[in-house]
């Protein structure tokens, strides 16, 4: 067969196409049970950080079924939504929602400290979606721990907050004022923080992450007012 | 065959080195800068970078150079794009599937290895054109030149950028000690940001070419 002609070219193209889709759809579904697996364990060793139980990939499991109590869905008027599971709510497409459709999920950790919930976080950034999780005391009003993770946020600069010295500040920070009304954290350039209940230092040089990151608590948390005053 | 020559002749072992020194990809070529730039802030993606792009390279070269003979002319570039692509894909859901942590990290830039100047140049300028157990050296080489100055820098960078190396498998490492920190040693910010890359790739062809005179250009 003539090797320049158009039969011939048509041809190849068709059967190295067919041939290479073949292939990567057999990889592709092989291993995808490993890594949503993976995927699990990271956020897992997550939820498991933002109340200070350090974690990889080998404990994280075992660790998460003995700390973790409870899982809750609720929603914006505070009432539990049932039927879903809080593990599986994908918050990237919850916060598309409006606020009152969105589900909110809710997990309720065992430390020695007492119980914990820790509710997850998700918003904008610089360059792409940063999230996180926020664990309060049962007061539902102290924060007990927090830990921010990102997408693509500038190293050295956004990307700090996956940082321990961006998340530490954030224990025994109060999401209401004294009168009881919803403030949230702000994240604040400068040192107004000290001193302030409710806000913590931004990260210089990373401005748009650090507003990113003051809007998604706002955001996200507010979901949870009527149900943390309960 | 009556010119059969030994698996590792001369021509062969030069199909190896050349890339490593005097046909660097990085240094001399300036190819595959992109990613130079992108994954050497820490040792452990360069590492994982490079031995990623050395699977993606010798497998494309040897598939290339196995086709040559059929693949029709006028879309030889779609046929070496398909098989990248294809080896790049494979490269990426195996890191999700055993290497997470790492795949996290380089994220973008696995994908982004389809777009490496450097594998389409060896392509189209190498496996085209020869056999294939040359492709598959020449593909070892290229990848390893590019390899080694991605470690270097990465080196480099993360040593004075965060005072740690990151090895695969052992984590991260406190290089420098914590009494420096103490006694006022600050770790240069700088290091980490993309600019730092360049100049540091800048510092090792000048220092490159400083030993070798074959490589300074006449006039």
């Amino acid at each position: 067969m003539n090797k320049q002609g158009n039969t011939y070219t048509f041809l190849y193209a068709s059967i190295m196409v067919i041939v290479v889709a073949a292939v990567l759809a057999f990889v592709s579904e092989t291993l995808k049970p490993m890594q949503n697996k993976n995927v699990e364990v990271a956020k897992k060793i997550d939820i498991l950080k933002s109340v200070g139980i350090e974690s990889d990939a080998k404990t994280a499991e075992d660790l998460y079924a003995k700390s973790i109590v409870a899982t809750k869905v609720i929603n914006m008027s505070g009432e539990e939504v049932n039927g879903v599971d809080a593990f599986t709510v994908d918050l990237s497409k919850e916060v598309r929602k409006e606020p009152k459709d969105r589900n909110y999920p809710l997990y309720v950790c065992k430390t020695t400290d007492g119980e914990k919930m820790i509710i997850p976080l998700r918003g904008v950034g610089l360059w792409g979606p940063v999230w996180g999780y926020i664990s309060l005391d049962s007061d539902g009003n102290t924060v007990y721990g927090a830990v921010f993770d990102h997408k693509g946020e500038t190293p050295g600069l956004g990307a700090e907050i996956s940082k321990e010295f961006f998340q530490t500040p954030f224990k025994g920070k109060t999401i209401f004022d004294k009168s009881g009304s919803f403030t949230s954290i702000k994240v604040l350039k400068g040192t107004n923080s000290e001193g302030n209940p409710h806000a913590v230092d931004a990260i210089s040089g990373g401005t748009i992450t650090s507003n990113g990151v003051s809007d998604m608590l706002d955001e996200c948390l507010r979901g949870y007012e009527k149900y943390l005053k309960k | 065959m009556s010119d059969k020559e030994p698996l590792f002749s001369a021509k062969n072992r030069k199909l190896i080195t050349n890339p490593l020194n005097a046909q660097n990809p990085i240094t001399i070529q300036v190819l595959g800068i992109c990613s130079a730039l992108a994954v050497t802030a820490k040792l452990e993606p360069a590492i994982v970078m490079s031995i990623s792009v050395m699977f993606v390279l010798v497998f494309a070269n040897l598939l290339i150079s196995l086709l040559r003979n059929t693949i029709p002319s006028r879309i030889r570039i779609i046929v070496q794009l398909v098989v990248v692509a294809a080896l790049v894909i494979l490269v990426d859901q195996i890191l999700k599937a055993f290497a997470y942590e790492v795949s996290k990290q380089l994220s973008v830039f696995v994908g982004l290895i389809i777009t490496n100047c450097i594998i389409m140049g060896r392509l189209e300028a190498f496996a085209l054109g020869n056999k294939p157990w040359q492709s598959v050296l020449d593909g070892v080489g290229n990848s390893a030149g590019y390899g080694v100055i991605l470690i270097i820098v990465a080196f480099f960078r993360e040593l004075l950028g965060s005072g740690t190396l990151t090895l695969p498998g052992l984590g991260t490492l406190q290089i420098i000690p914590e009494a420096f920190y103490e006694l006022g040693y600050v770790n240069n910010g700088f290091m980490i940001l993309p600019p730092m890359a360049l100049i540091t790739v800048g510092i090792i062809i000048w220092v490159q070419r400083s030993r070798n005179n074959d490589l300074i250009e006449s006039n």
